[in-house]
Formats: structure tokens, C-alpha cells, sequence
């Protein structure tokens, strides 16, 4: 069993109040981006195995609204920075916001992107070789933004591991679905444009995760101060003294 | 080397760049004083030589009381008692046979207002090495002059030595008082809140001063402005209520400390 082990930190109030709402204000800018790009992820896949046309419009619209409010968080970051010069915790916050928007910014990216292939099957013929797959994979990545944003929220560090650890079962979905289309594509090589959407789609899911993880990875810092990114898995739950019982 | 050509000596910029500047060791300090039982409780530091080390905390948390311990101010204090020892290279500073003159030649000190005498540039400069035996005019030409390089003032002031040092602003006036300090071939600059009262201009030159002396000095300073310490130290050690909390390397200090307490302190949760 996986001990819980959250961050504390900060839960004490600043002596400057005016210090103290503008970091709660940006910590929940910061969530209401995220919450914004997990509903861009489930219009995107939506569209993508609906093939509905305006769905996917929805979702890539979406993009720009993520956009603004990657470029209005980092400017309230260089704010905070140059009128606070914040320390300790509070400075490792302003980082790690700053970095988790940029992930949050590149996953409606790759939402957008999602979208854009259920756009182009509207006009094509629909192919749905890997559509288990594809849902599975974009159910488990949706998760894992969900759950790392929870984390943040909660500043728990057995919540981000967690979110860590399930990127790599992501994998077993991914390898499926491309070993699907690319049959299909070798069996009928009419359906290589409509299986190649559903590869681009597929790699788009896979990189939402991958920046899940990176999310989840700041939480760590956050709250222990330890950079952990580009750890190997034993590495990373021996720093942590975790387990991976769940 | 007598002590007048010593002074002579460590005055140049070029032999004091090899110089050797020891670190102070603190083992089990407490003091007290009538009113204030335990001002420093138990302290226990290891102040590497050739850095520059932050003492921070809270008012009233004991830090000036521990600069001071370092140079024997706290005797001049009536009841002022204290146990444990520090340890500058061989020299038990605390050890009640300790010549204090000689300790404060080794052991500088630079308060937070400038006290210039009210004499000119060039002697309030001249002053300690004088006490110390150096006569001869161009002895303590060369002394002046290289202190005055070192504490980055001799391009400001070398056209007019004879002035009386209260005409200088106050910035210049505390690298002045910086210059007198090291004139006398100090091996430990005790630095307490140097900058507070200069506005942010001259502040930054004494960083940019601290920066270049601890080459040749162990400096100790105590400040207030906590994004002074983190600016211009190598470790920070944080005091409440007499006790050292926290004692590390700034950067971790600044980034994550490992103490709650400190972590309150430094991001303004302190209360």
C-alpha cells in the first residue's frame, strides 16, 4: 500500500494577504486551464469516433481559448516573480505553474490535432480499425491529466507517482492500435489516408499522456523540492520511498 | 615579517588574493543576559573561511548577539554571559585570556550605519595601521591606496584624500568604513545589515564589494533583506529565539529548506 504523502506546505497563511490571493488566483487559473483541456480531449475523441463534424470544430476552437490562457498565466507568473520574488515554496510554485501551463498548452495541441483527423474523416471514407484502442487509450490519458491536476490541487505526491507509473500502460493500447493500422493498411492500402489519421490521432493521445507525466513530475518538485524527471522507475520510488502496491 | 610590513603586504590587492582566510568554528555557544536567559542557545556552526555566510531570523532572534560574539562586542554589555567556544584557525576567541585588541585586528566589523571619523578620507583609512606602527608616509600611502581599491572607492575619492569623509554619501561613506576595516589586515569581516540604510544603487556596490572580498576575508553578515542573502552568500543560517533552526548551503535554503520553520520565515509566513 502506497502511503499518502501530501504536500503541507503552504497551507499556512502569508503575512501578506494581497501575496497570498494572488497565488490562490493563479493556482486556480492554472486548474481552470486544465479542466479546459481535459473537456478539449473528450470533445477531440469524441469527434474522432463520431466523425461529427461540428464536435471537432468545438474542440479546435477550444485550442485558442487554451492558447490565451497559457500566454495570461505566464504573464501573471513574470508578475508575481518581479514584484514578489518569491522563495522556497512559494518559488518552486511559480515554476512549476509556469511548466505545467506550457504541458497543458502542448496537450491541447495535440487535442486540436485529434480533432483535426476527425475533420478529415468527415470528408472521407470512415475506417475505424482501432477505435477499442483509441478509446482506450484516450479514456486512460484523460485519466491521467485528470488525476494529475487532482494532485496538484491536493499537492499530493503519491497521486502524481501514480500518474507516472500509468504512463507506461498507455503503451500496451498504442502498440495495439498501430499494429492494427498498419495491417489494415498492408491488407487494403485504399484506407492508408483514413489509417493514417487514426496513427496521427493515436500518436496524439500517446504524447497527451507523455505530458501528463511531465505534469505529474512537477507536482513532485513542488512539494518535495526533488527534480525527478528523467528518473528511472527505481530510482524515482526509491528517492520517494514509495511503493507501487496500490 | 614585522607587523608593520605585514600590514603593508596584505594590504596589495595581488597578496591578498592569495591569502588565507580561516573559518570559525562554533561549539555549544549560549549567552545570556540579565534580562534575556537564553539570547543564543547551544549554537553550533561550521563557517567555512573564504565565504560569505548569511545570518537571518526575526528581530530580537539573537543574530546581532552572535555576530558580536565573534569579535568580543557583547563584553562591553554589563552581565553578558557566555559558555561553549568559537574557534578562529587556533584561537578560542571566547577564552577570557584572549587578547580582544589583537582579536579585533583580526576580526573586522562593519555596522549598519557608516561611522566614518570625522577626519579626512585618507586618514580615517590610515587610522588603524598608524595604531598598529606603520609611520612612514609612503607605508601607509600604499596601504591606503590598496585599501581603498579593494572597497572600490580609490576611483571616487583618489583626487581628493585630504577631504573630510563626511562629505561623501553615505554609500561611499560605508565602502569607506569597508576600506578602513580591511586597511588593518583583518582575516574575518563581521558585516552587520551594511547596506540597510543606502538606497538600492549603493546597496548593490556593497555586494558587488562583498562578492569581491570574500577571496581574500570570511565575511559574516547579518541582514534583514533576505533577497540580499540569497543574492550575495554562499550559506545561510537561520535564528529564532536564540537557536539556529536551519543552517545550509543559500541555495538549498532558498529553493527548499528542509525545516518548516525556515520555510514560514523565508516565504512570509513567519508570524
Amino acid at each position: 500500500m502506497m502511503e499518502e504523502k501530501s504536500g503541507s506546505l503552504g497551507a499556512r497563511q502569508h503575512i501578506s494577504t494581497r501575496f497570498a490571493e494572488e497565488l490562490e488566483a493563479i493556482k486556480n487559473s492554472l486548474l481552470e486551464m486544465g479542466g479546459k483541456t481535459e473537456s478539449q480531449i473528450r470533445l477531440a475523441t469524441e469527434a474522432l469516433l463520431s466523425g461529427a463534424g461540428d464536435t471537432a470544430e468545438e474542440a479546435v476552437q477550444m485550442d485558442r481559448d487554451i492558447n490565451q490562457m497559457e500566454v495570461e498565466i505566464d504573464d501573471q507568473c513574470a508578475r508575481i516573480i518581479a514584484r514578489r520574488q518569491p522563495a522556497a515554496f512559494d518559488l518552486r510554485l511559480i515554476i512549476s505553474i509556469a511548466k505545467v501551463t506550457t504541458d497543458l498548452e502542448r496537450i491541447g495541441d495535440e487535442a486540436s490535432k485529434v480533432a483535426q483527423m476527425a475533420l478529415k474523416s468527415t470528408v472521407r471514407l470512415p475506417v475505424r480499425v482501432a477505435e477499442n484502442h483509441t478509446t482506450a487509450l484516450a479514456t486512460h490519458v484523460s485519466n491521467m491529466l485528470r488525476r494529475a491536476l487532482d494532485a496538484f490541487a491536493r499537492l499530493s505526491v503519491d497521486a502524481a507517482v501514480r500518474v507516472m507509473l500509468a504512463n507506461k500502460d498507455s503503451m500496451e493500447d498504442y502498440d495495439a492500435g498501430m499494429q492494427l493500422l498498419e495491417a489494415a493498411i498492408r491488407d487494403n492500402p485504399a484506407t492508408l489516408k483514413s489509417c493514417m489519421d487514426q496513427i496521427w490521432a493515436l500518436r496524439s493521445l500517446d504524447r497527451i499522456g507523455d505530458h501528463a507525466s511531465n505534469i505529474a513530475e512537477q507536482i513532485v518538485y513542488l512539494v518535495t523540492g526533488s527534480d525527478v524527471r528523467h528518473m528511472d522507475e527505481a530510482t524515482l520510488l526509491n528517492l520517494l520511498d514509495v511503493s507501487t502496491d496500490s | 615579517m614585522d607587523h608593520r610590513e605585514a600590514l603593508i603586504a596584505a594590504s596589495s590587492h595581488r597578496v591578498r588574493q592569495g591569502g588565507y582566510a580561516p573559518g570559525i568554528e562554533v561549539n555549544g555557544l549560549s549567552l545570556t543576559y540579565p534580562d534575556e536567559p537564553n539570547a543564543l542557545v547551544d549554537i553550533n556552526l561550521s563557517i567555512p573561511g573564504g565565504e560569505v555566510t548569511a545570518v537571518i531570523g526575526p528581530s530580537g532572534c539573537g543574530k546581532s548577539t552572535l555576530l558580536r560574539c565573534f569579535n568580543r562586542m557583547n563584553d562591553m554589555l554589563e552581565g553578558c554571559r557566555y559558555s561553549g567556544s568559537i574557534m578562529l584557525h587556533d584561537l578560542n576567541i571566547l577564552d577570557p585570556a584572549t587578547d580582544v585588541t589583537a582579536l579585533r585586528r583580526r576580526v573586522g566589523m562593519v555596522f549598519q550605519r557608516p561611522n566614518p571619523f570625522p577626519m579626512s578620507i585618507y586618514d580615517n583609512v590610515a587610522y588603524g595601521p598608524r595604531i598598529g606602527g606603520v609611520r612612514r608616509r609612503r607605508d601607509l600611502d600604499e596601504i591606503v591606496e590598496n585599501s581603498l581599491r579593494l572597497a572600490a572607492l580609490w576611483d571616487e575619492v583618489k583626487d581628493g584624500l585630504g577631504r573630510n569623509a563626511a562629505i561623501l554619501s553615505l554609500g561611499q561613506q560605508q565602502r569607506l568604513v569597508i576600506a578602513r576595516a580591511i586597511a588593518v589586515r583583518p582575516e574575518v569581516l563581521l558585516m552587520d545589515e551594511p547596506a540597510s540604510s543606502l538606497d538600492p544603487i549603493s546597496t548593490l556596490r556593497i555586494e558587488e564589494l562583498i562578492y569581491e572580498l570574500k577571496q581574500s576575508y570570511t565575511i559574516v553578515i547579518v541582514t534583514h533583506n533576505m533577497q540580499q542573502a540569497a543574492r550575495v552568500s554562499d550559506r545561510t543560517a537561520f535564528l529564532n529565539q536564540g537557536q539556529v533552526i536551519e543552517y545550509d548551503v543559500t541555495d538549498k535554503i532558498f529553493t527548499n529548506p528542509s525545516e518548516p520553520a525556515t520555510e514560514d520565515y523565508i516565504t512570509g509566513r513567519y508570524g
